[in-house]
């Protein structure tokens, strides 16, 4: 007799597990269907869609400051870095001016918002590999970059604070203050994240040598942001094509070498260290002068279309505008990190333990309303 | 061989210097307060819904009923209705109702209103059952709040 699971399966006994929509190690709404044999997992079919929002077609049918509430709510973990690139295509194809002042709290407040993106990511990936602590360790931290960018911002994950011309609110005393004391508490920090989780035995075997990303492979799926940097390939916008004010400030790109999924966390470790050095750079040159140059009338910008790339938290992002000449755009098109990061998995993953796979798709740092937009 | 108990030794070692250090969180100060008893004073600049502002100087808003703030808002969450009244000059604010299910907290209605008649409140404790509990009528909470 046939059984059901045989009809579905085929006669090798392999059977389908459907890992998420709702699984804690999909970070939200990814739905993978594996075909398992066994423990091992043979074929896996990413099914995306399930947080789909129009967020496109929503920036077609308003204004174009209508959308500024939007681009923080793609990937919430990173969403100064996402209205960044917003304003700058809106200020590169309309040319208005920012204030230099503007670009720098730019500046400060899209790495503090990189460093809370990587700790959530760090915390959540060491939580999939089953250690609970440092994710606890990792939100004491990022508490002070949240309540910081609160303090300034108003909001604690979804801002909307950057304007075309500017950003709403100067930074004062307290907040640069404040920065200077994360800065040193954060450096004390890292060597603790070190001893607790870098040198940790059981963490090592888990992730060395386990997802190899080679550079052909990370090349062939466009991979950006650590995840290529963790396979060697040293490409990072901010250095690559400086937006904003980046060319003045001094950092390195960390890369990594066997492109495995500790390479990708040690990557994003050092990241921290060295937004860290940008943002003290950029307190210590933080020039005077008004934040916010408004804009005289309603935007209204050419027909033609203009492309803007940023550095997210996870990789390159690029928004693609096409105007028409009205208040609205034509069309909006919008390249997220995440969506190529993504994509390798079916490759990478074939023929893996379920366990590793976790381990592997953890460490690409997946942000999934972000890919489903 | 040699390599298996190398490694049980550097192994254990990392164990316990990771030990230590959750062992130096354990005597360290707590960081987490017990919410509903003890809470953390929230900053000024906190967003919360938007709120019609009191005037000093009159004991009412300033509202001039000039609609921007309804027309800016990307998630059309603001009705503002306004009527003439006699001797009056200008619009008389009649509604002023806010759909904060809808509301995404971007601020462009604030930074709209020439007369700054609106601005955030502080409130973030908001928990309801029904999604009519969050459709605020921002007129009669000004009119209430003495
Ligand atoms: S923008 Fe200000 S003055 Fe105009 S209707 Fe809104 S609250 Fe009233
Ligand atoms: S904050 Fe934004 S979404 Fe909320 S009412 Fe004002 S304009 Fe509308």
């Amino acid at each position: 007799m046939v059984t059901k699971l045989e009809k579905i399966a085929g006669p090798k006994h392999r059977f389908l597990l459907n890992m998420g929509p709702q699984h804690p190690s999909t970070h939200g709404v990814l739905r993978i269907v594996l075909e398992m044999d066994g423990e091992y997992a043979m074929a896996i079919d990413p099914v995306l869609g399930y947080g789909h929002r129009m967020h496109e077609k929503m920036a077609e049918g308003r204004p174009y400051n209508g959308f500024y509430p939007n681009t923080g709510r793609m990937d919430y973990l990173g969403a100064i870095l996402f209205s960044h690139g917003y304003v700058g295509l809106l200020e590169r194809m309309s040319g208005a001016e920012v204030p230099e002042r503007a670009e720098f709290i730019r500046v400060i407040t899209a790495e503090l918002n990189r460093i809370s993106s990587h700790l959530v990511g760090i915390g959540a990936y060491v939580l999939d590999l089953g250690a609970f602590t440092p994710i606890l360790y990792a939100f004491d931290d990022r508490e002070m970059i949240l309540d910081m960018l609160e303090a300034i911002t108003g909001s604690r994950l979804t801002y909307c604070y950057f304007r075309v011309g500017g950003v709403t609110k100067d930074i004062d005393d307290t907040f640069i203050r404040r920065a200077r004391a994360f800065i040193d508490r954060m450096r004390s920090r890292l060597p603790m994240y070190k001893d607790l989780v870098t040198d940790n035995l059981i963490f090592l075997k888990r992730t060395k040598g386990i997802g190899i990303i080679d550079r052909d492979m990370a090349a062939r799926y466009g991979i950006t942001g650590p995840v290529l940097r963790g396979s060697g390939i040293s490409y990072d916008v901010r250095k690559s094509e400086p937006y904003s004010v980046y060319d003045r400030f001094d950092f390195d790109i960390p890369v990594g070498e066997n492109g495995d999924s500790f390479d990708r966390y040690v990557v994003r470790m050092e990241e921290i260290a060295q937004s860290l050095r940008i943002i003290e750079q950029a307190l210590d040159a933080l020039p005077d002068g008004p934040v916010m140059v408004k804009p005289k009338k309603k935007l209204k910008l050419a027909a033609g279309g203009c492309n803007y790339t940023v550095e997210a938290a996870r990789g390159s992002l690029s928004y693609y505008l096409v105007g028409d000449g009205s208040d609205t755009p034509y069309r909006l098109k919008i390249r997220v990190p995440s969506y190529s990061n993504l994509s390798p998995l079916p490759e990478l993953c074939k023929g893996m333990l379920l366990s590793d796979l976790v381990t592997a798709m953890g460490s690409l740092d997946l942000v999934i309303p972000e890919i489903d937009r | 061989m040699s390599g298996y108990f190398s490694e049980l030794i550097t192994g254990s070692k990392s164990l316990l210097v990771g030990l230590g250090v959750t062992f130096k969180a354990l005597i360290s100060p707590v960081v987490t307060v017990q919410y509903p008893r003890e809470k953390i004073d929230v900053t000024s600049a906190v967003r919360g819904h938007i709120d019609l502002v009191k005037d000093e100087a009159t004991g009412t808003h300033r509202c001039m009923v000039c609609l921007s703030c309804m027309k800016v808002c990307p998630c059309q969450c603001i009705t503002v209705q306004g009527e003439k009244r006699e001797g009056v000059k200008g619009k008389v604010l009649t509604l002023f109702a806010l759909d904060f299910t809808k509301c995404s907290l971007c601020g462009l209605c604030v930074e709209s209103c020439k007369p700054k008649a609106i601005d955030f409140s502080n409130e973030y404790e908001l928990a309801g059952f029904t999604r009519d509990e969050f459709v605020f009528d921002l007129l009669k909470r000004v009119k209430e709040r003495a």
